[in-house]
């Protein structure tokens, strides 16, 4: 791990700030800011390492926003985008996004956002809205909540995963976001699913390194 | 104006399923892609140089893998020069034997196998599926899982699917983090049900085989392979680290499979636009050449993708033969919801059903299909008694068998009381009587009270940190008073150490017998020979509880 004085501020200003709860300070939670218009992607050059602990990465698929613009059942990628963020910053913590290029692999796209996170914990989603919860530790194809079928995943839905993702980072143990099961999902949507991962896939690169993302809604 | 009789039409099942048009650029084509290579081989020195058209200093991974392990390179040559059509119609002559077939089909390059399979209609497929599946003798696999991951439920239904005649049992997780639990729940209520019933948890890779080797599965299934390079890549695997894998799960005398499918190379998204039965032939040929006896194939989790376009549903059974062809077991897919329609379900089952495989569904939900946590299987505990009818009228061994209520009642209600003892004797988050007692008249997870899942969760971590095993489970169902289940898994954990049932198709009677392609081999060469059921297994088939018996009209 490189060292260096931004690091040791980040350090610094956490072990205040754990002084500051011990003392009882009333917890500084973050205003849920509101999201409007159109989602603008803004490309801000390769991604890294986080330093802070109380941040969260959300990791898009190669084709998320930028060459798709909806899920698999129409829900648009802005909106997606904007619950996953709520969730978070209501837990107080901060958020930020990168684009995975290198696979379209949605363990893979979430475990380089867990890897890139100063809290260990990622969340990976992929343009159809298939979605993970992953943790820097764990094996790639392990996680800590898997979202694997996409037509089932509402806007709610995608809130309580931030807001879990956040609480992991938090070090809590949060009830997992209920799991969903619809068995007719498969017979109806494979093949569409098929189609949209093709399309994805198509924009892999291989061995790209991640570019960090400036969500801008206007 | 509307048509009103294309209103009806428009509303039916089969109108919800998805299809799509061939688009063979990328692969979405069933069998027979223009981009699929001419079969051909070139051997200098007894090493492949040269594989269905590609030279071998052009090989990947997986032609490299294929050319130096999966060919009988002896014969190659002679085989590859017969006549395709020729060879087809060996495949359903009754008087060529299943070990002439063999030495042929074993001698073929991926894409002659699949040139001589497309020869056959699906009646003439199903005919040679008869002939060359390795156990002469049928048999089934179910799913037992819930949308709750509740243990107690897992246990009842396990013990339920066990003396509706599963001879494997599979479960696997809604949240990761259960996985011991439900490990536990399955083997403990199977063995209730019956010993010798064969179970496995189907998780992540490294944790499938820590369970196993804790001696808290029998076997194991969910190790995938993939017809090309960049879906192995992406999955961070090769043919040798999977072959490493299954070295892994011998090396401590687990029973183990490979699982592949049609549609998964094109659903990933690499499919090279190749035909997705050519890309599960490298598959089946990977997983020949790693040594391992047996396959789930049948397009599994990505059924929707061949069930969509023409054709798909007959590659589908068309794996399943290559799977047998190359002298492997098969566990036959059927285990993935695939259409709306009940028509489509059942024509889509009768293909293996018909036949016969080593495991005619690689996963029946014995649980309503709400609670399968694989999404959702082909058939479900709501059409057991369509499945039983369907034996009695066809005369078909499906493996399953009609059951009493009072005896399912029984089974489930011990299950659940043996896992209740097990739990407390391990220290686990108590199960109440009332939880033994929801499990035990169970539909599923909606009649089961809920646990707490953090405690639960905690509790199945410090399981697998306290390295409790499966002598452990032992101990612990003897010291509460059930030694006869004690038995049951202690004689199931010395399987590993005998290791016959390491052998191809291997499954376990009540009694611990091993039968398999050794002892039970699949002799069939027309009427009268083969398997043939038993009168005792006809009687059983045919005494459906709700038949009207002449005796009881007066």
């Amino acid at each position: 791990m490189e060292i260096n004085e931004k690091m040791i501020r980040q350090i610094i200003a956490d072990v205040l700030k754990d002084f500051q709860l011990e003392e009882g300070a009333p917890q500084a939670t973050k205003e849920v800011e509101i999201r409007e218009g159109n989602l603008t992607l803004k490309e801000k050059g390769v991604a890294g390492v986080g330093t802070k602990r109380d941040e969260v990465v959300i990791a898009l698929a190669p084709a998320f926003g930028k060459y798709q613009t909806k899920t698999i059942v129409n829900i648009p990628h802005d909106q997606v985008l904007r619950e996953v963020i709520a969730g978070i910053e209501e837990e107080g913590l901060d958020f930020r996004i990168i684009r995975v290029t290198k696979s379209s692999d949605v363990a893979f796209v979430a475990h380089e956002a867990a890897k890139l996170s100063g809290s260990g914990i990622g969340i990976g989603i992929q343009s159809k809205g298939t979605t993970v919860i992953h943790q820097k530790d764990l094996a790639p194809l392990s996680n800590l909540e898997l979202f694997p079928q996409a037509p089932l995943l509402d806007l709610e839905t995608y809130r309580a995963i931030g807001k879990n993702a956040a609480k992991y980072a938090k070090g809590e143990s949060p009830n997992p976001v209920p799991v969903r099961n619809d068995q007719m999902a498969r017979p109806k949507f494979q093949a569409k699913a098929a189609l949209l991962h093709i399309k994805e896939t198509e924009h892999v690169v291989p061995n790209a390194k991640s570019v960090e993302l400036e969500a801008i809604f206007s | 104006m509307k048509s009103k009789r294309f209103q009806v039409l428009a509303e039916r099942d089969v109108n919800k399923d998805g299809f799509v048009a061939e688009w063979p650029e990328v692969g979405l084509i069933a069998m027979n892609s223009p981009n699929d290579p001419e079969p051909s081989i070139k051997i200098e020195n007894g090493i492949v140089v040269e594989l269905d058209g590609v030279k071998r200093e052009d090989f990947d991974m997986i032609d490299q893998f294929i050319a130096d392990y999966a060919i009988n390179v002896e014969n190659a040559e002679r085989v590859m020069a017969m006549d395709s059509q020729e060879l087809a119609k060996m495949l359903v002559d009754v008087n060529v034997s299943r070990e002439e077939i063999i030495s042929l089909t074993t001698a073929m390059t991926p894409a002659k196998i699949v040139e001589v399979v497309s020869q056959l209609n699906v009646v003439e497929m199903m005919m040679a599926l008869q002939k060359t599946r390795a156990r002469k003798t049928p048999s089934n696999q179910c799913h037992v899982t819930n949308v709750k991951d509740h243990p107690v439920q897992i246990a009842a239904d396990a013990a339920e699917a066990a003396i509706r005649g599963f001879d494997e049992q599979e479960t696997t997780v809604g949240i990761v983090r259960y996985a011991p639990f439900n490990a536990l729940a399955i083997l403990v209520g199977s063995q209730v049900g019956r010993g010798g019933v064969l179970t496995q948890c189907a998780v992540e890779e490294a944790t499938e085989l820590l369970l196993g080797m804790r001696g808290l599965t029998a076997y194991a299934e969910t190790v995938s392979v993939y017809g090309t390079e960049p879906v192995f890549v992406d999955g961070d695997d090769t043919p040798w680290s999977k072959a490493f894998l299954a070295s892994a799960y011998a090396s401590r005398g687990l029973k183990m499979r490979f699982t592949s499918g049609t549609g998964a190379e094109v659903q990933m998204g690499y499919a090279e636009g190749k035909s997705m039965l050519y890309l599960e032939a490298k598959c089946i040929y990977i997983t020949k050449g790693a040594g391992v006896q047996g396959l789930q194939n049948g397009s599994i989790s990505c059924i929707g993708v061949p069930g969509a376009v023409p054709s798909g549903i007959r590659a589908v059974l068309a794996e399943n033969l290559i799977t047998t062809m190359l002298d492997m077991e098969v566990a036959s897919g059927n285990d993935q919801t695939f259409s709306h329609s009940p028509i489509r379900r059942t024509a889509r089952t009768l293909m293996q059903m018909l036949p016969g495989t080593d495991f005619i569904f690689s996963g029946y939900s014995a649980t309503p299909n709400y609670d399968n946590m694989f999404a959702g299987s082909n058939f479900d505990a709501d059409d057991y008694d369509d499945y039983n009818v369907i034996q009695r009228d066809l005369k078909v061994d499906g493996g399953l068998r009609p059951v009493l209520e009072e005896e399912v009642v029984a089974i489930r209600n011990k299950a659940a009381r043996v896992l209740q003892a097990v739990f407390e004797e391990l220290g686990l988050p108590a199960i109440t009587d009332e939880e033994v007692e929801a499990a035990t008249y169970a539909h599923g997870s909606k009649d089961m009270p809920n646990r707490n899942v953090v405690e639960d969760l905690k509790a199945a971590q410090e399981m697998m940190e306290r390295g409790i095993t499966g002598v452990d489970i032992i101990k612990a169902l003897s010291k509460k008073g059930y030694d006869d289940i004690a038995e049951r898994l202690l004689n199931l954990m010395k399987q590993r150490v005998s290791g016959d049932y390491l052998h191809t198709s291997a499954i376990l009677d009540a009694d611990f017998n091993v039968i398999s392609a050794v002892n039970d081999v699949n002799d069939y060469a027309g009427p009268g020979t083969g398997y043939r059921m038993s009168e005792e297994r006809w009687e059983e088939i045919k005494n459906i509880p709700n038949a009207l018996r002449p005796e009881d009209i007066q």
